[in-house]
């Protein structure tokens, strides 16, 4: 088991007027290798959630273990924790601030204490892994596409060697082209490395082609857990708290409706198009 | 973390204090400024704390907020303090160790000043955290629209002060994410010496100044795209008219302030007890 959340709260502000309550009794476990997505409304507690796992904020109460071990435990090793669990915020390209692209991305590595020639390695390495272009490596990040600099900056966590590589709304802002390149690389990346990924998202579309399994946020407590399947369908109950199932999904259950021979849980294009195929042949 | 910084901020609540016009609040605050500093002794301080416990009761605003509000003045005070006790001469002396030396003198002095610097802290955040940016403006360019005359451009300095202040929440909540962002990158902050922590700044700062050209071209558009072409012609959808209230908010200031004034004329210096 790789992280464990138990019974975790989070309160912003408290005691005051802007009090409030942004994660409420999580409990959560995700095993090592894991692809899982989180999706959630606006507001849900996704972001906030995510902060907890490398320790960059602090539950007000409940606990969380990072490899069987407390990480509020006295001692315990932050700095430590926040490279094995890399985390890339929203919008990560306004982190960004070397004059150039590689040199950013060897800021990472640098704070771990490796040497300059190591430092570089890895972030080649890095870089090659999210296929950013070789010749822009010299180049000032402030002057790359947002797309890009998007790239660099998931760059710059990688280049860590996290053993768990968390993104926050990884696609947010980019158009669909930007979108599926990132996400595919994402992909890549997980089968490649095998390392736990866990993808924050508002669209269960984006996601659902993806990962082994989602966590819906509603309200700052967890709704549903499982795989796309078993998450998708419950689509009636995501609808009503502002998601909703991949459109695939309705096609899916439309048709069986009107009478077809179709499975209703299909949860990617490819495997409806399929089961369509199928029952036109049957 | 560093949203803890509650200075200039607005705390929204339904109180006496914060449905008073802002003009009241900003004449308020400054003759509370000033009758800190026109008297000097024990019963003045007695009188202003009462003054400033008041207010600070019916504006609903909680006492650990305006606490927090002090805490960027920290070092300054100390400072101060520090200062004050140990180059003020005059009086009997308390301590004499070594070339430290404190005198009566300079114990009260420093602790006066360092009342007076947290009252004036804390009477200015009461007048910000009760008025929201926008009644703020309001309120300054109507108090100061007789300057318009001498051409001094009354409603660009308001608007200027106002998205000032409406730029420091902002900006702080921008430093709070690039600090985390740059900790997950494994930045540390907290330890080394002056200069290892001077570097380590870079990081947060260089993004930071960035992203506030970015806010602040992105303003100016957003101004122009609604035809925003400074104080001209310009109207108000609530223009501001002294109420009931109002007035008796004047009133009971100025009784304080006449209280304190007396208070600082004829309460002979002497009656400082210790
Ligand atoms: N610094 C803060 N102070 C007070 N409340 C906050 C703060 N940050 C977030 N919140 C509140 O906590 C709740 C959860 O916020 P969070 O950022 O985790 O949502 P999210 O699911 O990531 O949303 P989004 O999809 O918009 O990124 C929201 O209701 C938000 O208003
Ligand atoms: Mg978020």
């Amino acid at each position: 088991m790789s992280i464990a959340l138990e019974h975790v709260n989070y309160v912003y502000s408290p005691g005051t007027a802007y009090e409030r309550h942004a994660l409420k009794d999580v409990s959560l476990e995700i095993e090592q290798g894991q692809f899982v997505g989180i999706i959630g409304h606006t507001g849900s507690g996704k972001s906030t959630l995510i902060q907890h796992l490398n320790g960059l904020m602090k539950a007000t109460s409940g606990n969380i273990y990072y490899e069987g071990q407390s990480i509020y435990e006295e001692g315990y090793d932050m700095k430590k924790l926040r490279t094995q669990v890399g985390l890339v915020f929203q919008y990560p390209e306004y982190q960004l601030f070397e004059v150039d692209v590689l040199t950013d991305v060897c800021f990472g590595p640098k704070n771990q204490g490796l040497s300059q020639e190591e430092c570089e390695k890895n972030a080649r390495e890095a870089l090659e892994l999210v296929g950013f272009p070789e010749k822009y490596y010299r180049q000032s990040p402030f002057e790359l596409s947002g797309g890009q600099k998007r790239r660099v900056a998931i760059a710059g966590i990688l280049a860590m060697h996290p053993k768990v590589l968390v993104l926050d709304e990884p696609t947010a802002g980019l158009d669909p082209k930007g979108r599926d390149e990132i996400l595919d690389q994402i992909d890549h990346l997980h089968k490649e490395t095998g390392m736990t990924v866990i993808l924050v998202s508002h669209s269960m579309e984006d996601i659902a082609n993806y990962v082994d399994r989602i966590v819906v946020m509603n309200r700052g407590e967890k709704m549903l857990d499982g795989t796309p399947r078993e998450v998708f369908a419950h689509y009636k109950e995501l609808e009503k708290v502002g998601l909703a199932a991949p459109q695939v999904t309705y096609v899916m259950h439309d048709l069986k409706e009107r009478g077809f021979d179709v499975a209703a849980d299909a949860t990617t294009i490819e495997e409806a198009a399929d089961d369509i195929m199928r029952s036109f042949h049957d | 973390m560093i949203r803890d910084i509650t200075i200039g901020q607005y705390y929204p609540a339904e109180s006496p204090i914060h449905r008073l016009d802002p003009r009241v609040k900003i004449v308020c605050t400054l003759l509370f400024l000033i009758s800190l500093f026109i008297q000097n002794s024990l019963l003045g301080y007695v009188i202003a704390t009462l003054f400033l416990g008041c207010v600070i009761h019916f504006s609903k605003v909680p006492v650990k907020y305006i606490a927090k509000g002090l805490k960027p003045i920290v070092i300054l005070l100390l400072f101060t303090v520090v200062m004050n006790l140990l180059l003020t001469r005059g009086g009997e002396t308390l301590v004499h160790f070594g070339i430290i030396t404190i005198t009566e003198n300079g114990l009260r002095t420093s602790v006066f000043m360092a009342i007076r610097l947290i009252y004036l802290v804390a009477g200015s955040s009461i007048m910000t955290f009760t008025t929201t940016p926008n009644g703020l403006t309001d309120g300054l360019e109507k108090l100061l629209h007789p300057l318009n005359r001498l051409n001094v451009p009354v409603h660009e300095v308001a608007m200027i002060m106002s998205i000032a202040l409406r730029f420091i929440p902002i900006l702080l909540e921008e430093t709070d994410k690039i600090m985390k962002a740059q900790m997950a990158r494994g930045a540390d902050f907290e330890s080394g010496n002056i200069i290892q922590r001077a570097k380590a700044m870079i990081p947060i700062l260089v993004p930071l100044f960035i992203s506030a050209f970015r806010r602040a071209n992105d303003l100016a558009m957003a101004m122009e795209a609604r035809c925003y072409h400074g104080g001209e012609g310009r109207t108000k959808m609530k223009p501001l008219r002294y109420k009931g209230r109002d007035k008796m908010a004047y009133i009971f200031t100025l009784i304080y302030i006449v209280v304190i004034f007396m208070v600082g004329r004829f309460v002979p210096f002497k009656l400082w007890v210790f």
